[in-house]
């Protein structure tokens, strides 16, 4: 990859892993994601353009959330400006723009909320730290609350216990019910309503993707091996990342040769065969809206229950079912399961037999998605745990970079937008120079968000690795009876 | 909406430089949008690819797999990247009129 076409942003590689950057104020202000267009927000429920009177509009929607969430309020009135998020943001540790510290970037939210909602905004009308919602703001609130990926890394350090994203997600969720969003995220919500996934995959074409994968399987294993789709009555539902049946599919192939061996029945739904959900990245509607499709895809297809792929803001979503969607006592697995941890203990309970040395050529180190390590428990281990039953040459990256603590890819939170591209690189950085550290060949990691953004950054950044999934790893491994 | 011209080539294309309207696609079209991915002449390999994804995304309405399409053209990815410099979904879809695949890719 030509290094010259991201320069907008200039980097200094010899900057070590988490030394902060030299300061440049407003270096990122002019990378900001394409608007939302109408064709897209009128079928997500969202205005197609900016709402009339929407400055007081705005101040009416920050109020609801403001009693709706009590947490937000919390988070806006908690905050000392104590420092310590500031350097633990991957974006302002790539970019050194100080509205990409964590603090800089909520005070983007505070000052209105101190203008509008405090004693200290009623009588001090003119101070620096009250900002009426005027262009200027919400040209910032744009720019600043797209370029953070809800990652929570900052929240771990926050001592008062602020969730950063919380306070991203409510000001993304007032831009959206303004007439303000971004293509790359709308876009990709409404071809989940026409399509059933992210990537527009109708029904015909992913049927004939998973056709086409099984021949693939007898070619490689000679066993015919089902991919299958739209099967009543199958055990498990699998509900993937759509990416995993378009370019991440060796992950796919993993899945289909461990049930397979595991000799448990599933299939995935063309109604939903998608397990992220992009209605997170932009407003609660459209993220209760996508999550409810799983447990319908489950009701219609019998299922017994249900297994998340390798997808991190998917398992972020899937893992609130119980309280975005409602009840899944339908199942006989009533809480939701990643497949991580299903393969894990088809490990443990001796299922499969594994040849380790398959993955010999590989030097193997594992990234914590961001949502699979903070937003949810129980996914630290499984991922490892397959690594370590699949692969002999197994490293770990520094620990300040890794389960809770570690970096996000660069390009989640609906940050993988191409006209962002200066940012997810520099956001990559920190991580890619842990990656780089290791001397790995190979990252494993069970998100498709950050096989995409890997995909460019580990090699913008020369790590001379490559990423791919966590059941790749067991696809190689596994010996398959004939 | 931005139009995009090249000689005498005009069509309207969306901000990733894809065209709006699949339909307003030919091969002139092509080779003119085949300029912005630094591609400056499009041999008969370039063509196995963009007619692949055409018939493919006239079947189907969306691109191929990857895997697909480097089996079905002969073509490993490595070589795709070298036929088309920022890759299958991003060059090639772009050059053969189709729509840009969107999500986690």
């Amino acid at each position: 990859m030509k290094r010259k076409v991201y320069n907008e942003v200039i980097y200094d590689e010899q900057t070590p892993l988490l030394n902060v950057p030299e300061l440049v104020d407003n270096k990122t202000s002019n990378t900001v994601c394409f608007k939302s267009k109408a064709k897209d927000m009128e079928p997500i429920n969202l205005p197609t353009e900016r709402v009339p009177d929407w400055q007081n509009k705005a101040v009416e929607l920050f109020g609801e959330m403001l009693d709706k969430y009590k947490g937000l309020r919390l988070f806006m009135d908690s905050c000392v400006r104590c420092g310590s998020c500031s350097d633990k943001c991957h974006y302002f540790l790539g970019t050194g723009d100080p509205k990409n510290m964590p603090v800089s970037r909520q005070e983007l939210m505070r000052s209105v909320y101190r203008k509008y909602f405090t004693m200290q905004g009623k009588i001090f009308k003119n101070s620096k730290d009250c900002v009426a919602f005027d262009d200027n703001i919400l040209k910032d609130w744009f720019t600043y609350f797209y370029q953070c990926s809800e990652c929570r890394r900052c929240c771990v350090f926050c001592p008062q216990g602020i969730d950063t994203a919380e306070v991203t997600m409510a000001a993304r969720e007032i831009m959206a019910r303004l007439g303000v969003g971004t293509k790359y995220v709308t876009e990709v919500v409404h071809k989940v309503y026409t399509t059933g996934n992210n990537l527009g995959i109708w029904a015909p074409a992913w049927i004939d993707n998973c056709k086409f994968l099984e021949e693939e399987l007898i070619e490689e294993t000679g066993l015919k091996i089902p991919l299958p789709v739209d099967v009543n009555g199958a055990e498990v539902l699998l509900v993937p990342p759509s990416a995993d049946n378009f370019v991440n599919t060796n992950t796919m192939l993993g899945y289909a040769k461990m049930f397979y061996a595991a000799g448990v029945s599933w299939t995935t739904s063309t109604f939903c065969n998608e397990g992220g959900n992009f209605g997170m990245f932009l407003n609660y509607h459209n993220y209760k809206t996508i999550n409810n499709r799983i447990l319908k895809a489950a009701r219609d297809l019998n299922v017994k229950y249900i297994l998340w792929g390798e997808c991190g803001h998917a398992w972020r979503a899937g893992y609130m079912t119980r309280t975005l969607s409602g009840s899944m006592d339908f199942l006989t697995v009533k809480y939701p399961k990643h497949v991580c941890q299903f393969t894990n203990e088809m490990i443990k309970k001796g299922a499969f037999k594994l040849d380790k040395t398959a993955n010999d050529h590989l030097k193997v180190t594992y990234h914590d998605p961001c949502n699979v390590a903070r937003a949810t428990t129980g996914m630290l281990e499984p991922p490892r745990d397959i690594i370590r039953a699949t692969c002999n040459n197994f490293k770990e990256m520094h620990p300040d970079t890794t389960r809770e603590k570690t970096f996000c890819c660069g390009g989640g939170g609906g940050m993988l937008a191409d006209e962002l591209m200066s940012m997810r690189m520099a956001g990559s950085k920190p991580r890619c120079m842990a990656v780089k550290a290791t001397g790995a060949n190979y990252l494993a990691t069970p998100c498709a968000i950050c096989k995409a953004n890997f995909g460019e950054s580990l090699k913008f950044w020369d790590t001379g690795a490559v990423v791919g999934g966590v059941h790749d790893l067991l696809s190689n491994a596994l010996i398959l009876n004939h | 909406m931005a139009v995009f011209t090249h000689g005498n080539i005009s069509i309207e294309i969306d901000e990733d430089g894809f065209i709006e309207d699949p339909s307003t696609w030919n091969e002139d079209v092509a080779k003119a949008l085949a300029t912005t991915e630094d591609v400056f002449e499009l041999t008969p390999n370039h063509w196995k690819v963009i007619h692949y994804l055409r018939d493919y995304f006239a079947k189907y309405g969306i691109a191929p797999m990857i895997r697909q399409l480097c089996k079905e053209t002969g073509f490993p990815l490595k070589e795709i990247y070298e036929l088309f410099p920022s890759g299958p979904a991003k060059g090639a879809c772009k050059v053969a009129g189709l729509a840009k695949p969107t999500g986690c890719v």
